[in-house]
């Protein structure tokens, strides 16, 4: 069983030396011209605002998403060996189904509901 | 494990006998070192050289669509151009950010790029075949679990973006990084639920296996399926129309704005490689793998070992044109209908129909033979769906100063999210009292 996941860590082995050659590489190849102005954080021309690693703000919308797709993924997990072993299953699979996805479901309408897909 | 796979019962009822050119679970495993290591060496050659065809092809497509010749200078056709990009970043200048956090800084293009080939690995491009005396299938390997791997690479490498924007220490790479990882993770949800009505006809998970069923028909009869991973599968690679993660007109560059030299090019080299992949998962899902297409597939030589190379590199060139084709079409979606399209569309949509096909099996499972009424439902469900999308607002012009859906468009002060109300601060007294309630 190991062997079948053999391959898979020799093409690591080989994208992680390239990718790690190439950024290495990078700092070889290139000119080195110093110059104040190119460190800056980009800012299309104008004084950019120093603001380190960290410290940034960004909505809140964002963390829901993040929960929101833990449900979500949550219920994936359950399918798909459910999908995969449904023929054994037969009739009582698919009630099966229906009632965990009807469960899923009344949350989701719950969230919709409350605004929680409202992007804006 | 491999037994239990193998020799489940599921397959269709119509399902001729697999032919000794498919490949199981069972067959993976045996090869010797040589034969691993050529592939895994073929597969990563295979990658770096599509991508350079795809950087060539996309600009030559997109440019005859906007009446342009495109680059036609390096070499034949210019089909040099991707080679000459690679050159010229290489020799470009390494600019690190003063406010960038180094390490990771320097981790995040490698965590980008390592699981964008690894994906690639359980991708089967052709049957069983006869090297050096040594038989085994044109796949580097494959699991019991593969389709799985296949979505944790890809969630894994949105890990190298959301790292990348968030250690140069700037404005814009944090912004293109976060759109990044809320666009991967929205859309990695209807992906996933539209994969599932293949392992109910399938009843595998594993690559090959999948490949092997579609011996008979192709599982894009299941069309809603299709076009619901179509679409998600662009909103998972921040591909055009969905590229919001580095839309130009207001990220500059997104997440990669302050990457410059080799380190930008592992970046463009994980955003066509994965494009590449999910392109050959659409392949190797929905359009038959490496099967011969229609009637090319009765004729066995044409249907079996090497001559599946040839069938999926087309399908994929196929897919991975269509892409380009979005490109040059579309125009990019605002952040807030393409969430409320991945949300409120895709994945209600999935549901349905995933419910819709399981039913069907069932039927089928307990002998009422059904499969044919299978094509016309899923062509009304279409149908259903663009209807719903594209719908008429039935709302007239903003003039109330609400949004579609009711809500306060600006409900205190004119800020895009929710703000405690500051000392001194006038709020209109109509929209208070349903922000409480809604909020």
């Amino acid at each position: 069983m190991g062997h079948v996941y053999m391959p898979i860590l020799v093409l690591f082995v080989l994208a992680a030396a390239f990718a790690v050659g190439s950024v290495t590489a990078a700092g070889f190849t290139g000119p080195k011209r110093y110059n104040r102005a190119k460190v800056d954080a980009y800012e299309c021309g104008i004084e950019a605002t120093p603001q380190p690693v960290g410290t940034a703000h960004f909505p809140v919308k964002y963390y829901l998403t993040a929960m929101l797709f833990i449900v979500f993924d949550i219920e994936i997990i359950f399918l798909y060996p459910w999908a995969v072993t449904f023929s054994k299953l037969g009739f009582f699979g698919l009630v099966e189904m229906v009632l965990f996805i009807g469960t899923v479901f009344v949350a989701y309408a719950y969230v919709w509901r409350r605004g929680g897909l409202q992007w804006d | 494990m491999n037994q239990l796979i193998s020799t489940s019962p599921l397959s269709l009822p119509s399902r001729a006998p697999v032919a000794a050119t498919e490949a199981t679970v069972s067959t993976f495993g045996h090869d010797p070192w040589w034969l691993i290591l050529g592939k895994v060496v073929a597969v990563f050659v295979f990658l770096v050289l599509i991508t350079l065809f795809l950087i060539w092809a996309e600009r030559r497509i997109v440019a005859r669509m906007q009446q342009r010749l495109g680059p036609n200078r390096t070499g034949p056709f210019g089909l040099g151009q991707g080679l000459a990009d690679g050159i010229k970043l290489a020799l470009k200048e390494e600019i690190i950010p003063a406010m960038a956090d180094k390490p990771v800084y320097f981790i995040a293009p490698i965590v980008a790029t390592i699981p964008a080939f690894l994906a690639f690995a359980v991708i089967p491009v052709g049957g069983v075949v006869s090297i050096f005396g040594h038989v085994t299938a044109l796949q580097v390997t494959d699991l019991p679990v593969a389709v799985l791997f296949i979505l944790a690479c890809s969630s894994f490498g949105v890990y190298g973006i959301v790292l990348g924007g968030w250690a140069s220490g700037s404005t814009y790479p944090l912004l293109g990084a976060l759109r990044s990882a809320a666009q991967v993770i929205s859309y990695e949800v209807s992906l996933a639920l539209a994969l599932v009505p293949i392992f109910l006809y399938a009843g595998s998970l594993s690559t090959s296996e999948i490949v092997a069923a579609q011996n008979r028909f192709w599982f894009v009869f299941l069309v809603p399926s299709f076009v619901i991973y179509m679409v998600s599968a662009v909103g998972e690679t921040n591909r055009a129309p969905f590229d919001l993660p580095e839309a130009e007109g207001e990220l500059v560059g997104g997440f990669h704005t302050e990457y410059s030299s080799l380190k930008f090019a592992l970046f463009f080299l994980a955003e066509y490689i994965n494009m590449t992949t999910v392109s050959a998962v659409a392949t190797t899902l929905f359009l038959g793998g490496w099967h011969a297409p229609f009637l090319l597939s009765r004729v066995p030589v044409l249907n079996s070992g090497w001559f599946g190379l040839v069938w999926f590199t087309l399908k994929l060139l196929t897919v991975l044109f269509g892409f380009i084709w979005l490109r040059g079409t579309l125009p990019r979606l605002r952040y807030d209908q393409f969430m409320r399209l991945g949300w409120k569309l895709l994945i209600p949509a999935s549901l349905v129909w995933l419910l819709l096909v399981a039913a069907m099996r069932t039927l089928v499972v307990e002998d009422v033979n059904l499969r044919r009424n299978l094509v016309p439902v899923g062509i009304v469900f279409v149908v259903l769906l663009l209807l719903v999308s594209f719908w008429p607002s039935s709302k007239k012009p903003d003039r109330d100063g609400e949004g579609e859906d009711g809500h306060p468009e600006i409900a205190v002060g004119n800020r895009a999210f929710p703000v405690p109300v500051l000392p001194g601060e006038q709020t209109d007294p109509t929209l208070a009292p349903r922000e409480v309630t809604r909020a």
